[in-house]
């Protein structure tokens, strides 16, 4: 009965592998990473329950969690060029010379 | 009662596998930025929800059914989250949707106009001086 969901997941994520490779912009990339990640999760849950170990969905549950956080750290590094949070990157941050960069940006970058 | 079990499974499984696929086929057809956001919120809702629907069923009621709900509420809450996110940091990046009628009357500083692939239509641009 879980067969037809895995396969349907699996075609999904290769057609979106497409988009991942293909995409003209780096927002489609980071579009199609995400909603590839979503596809990771629903593949977990469903081969775990393909194979009876529930427990997959633990692992599924983590996955959906680092997914959100993998996707927002991609976005905020291609926009600041930089991950870490030292008083040094916040100056550059909140320096006037850099102010049309962030500026519309949100919080995250601010309360560095 | 199994058989009504057995037949809401299916049913969920085979409307979500439909969505899936019109979704990652959106992803590919779909020609601008703009127009692919809504083929994988297509994925992050429907997709999700009637998979994990389905699963909870089969299952049956046990912690299994709870962990699921959980993974359904965090990436409902998660997806249109990140996509937002996306569509925040390509439009302060200057790209814009094809076709967009801007608004004279707005404050916000508008991006520089892209030309059109295809003809536009006439009608459109009316529009945009009155």
């Amino acid at each position: 009965m879980f067969v037809l969901p895995t396969i349907a997941i699996a075609v999904c994520m290769a057609m979106l592998l497409f988009r991942l490779f293909a995409g003209p912009t780096l927002y489609d990339r980071v579009l199609a990473l995400n909603t590839f990640g979503t596809c990771t999760v629903l593949l977990i849950g469903a081969v775990g329950l393909l194979f009876e170990r529930p427990e997959f969905l633990d692992i599924a549950l983590l996955y959906a969690l680092i997914n959100f956080v993998g996707t927002i750290a991609v976005l905020k590094f291609f926009r600041y060029r930089r991950l870490g949070d030292s008083s040094e990157d916040a100056d550059m941050i909140m320096s006037p010379a850099n102010n049309n960069a962030s500026d519309n940006a949100g919080e995250s970058g601010r309360n560095t | 009662m199994d058989l009504l079990i057995d037949i809401l499974t299916w049913a969920s499984f085979i409307s979500g596998s439909f969505f899936l696929f019109i979704g990652s086929l959106g992803m590919i057809r779909l020609r601008d930025f703009w127009a692919r956001l809504h083929a994988a919120s297509v994925i992050d809702s429907a997709g999700i929800g009637l998979l994990f629907l389905g699963m909870m069923l089969q299952t049956g009621l046990s912690l299994i059914t709870v962990k699921t709900l959980l993974i359904i509420g965090f990436l409902l809450i998660t997806g249109p989250t990140a996509s937002h996110a996306v569509a925040n940091a390509a439009f302060s990046s200057g790209s814009r949707p094809r076709d967009l009628v801007e608004d004279a009357s707005s404050t916000k500083p508008t991006a520089k106009k892209r030309t059109p692939r295809r003809a536009k239509k006439p009608a459109t641009k009316k529009n945009g001086n009155a």
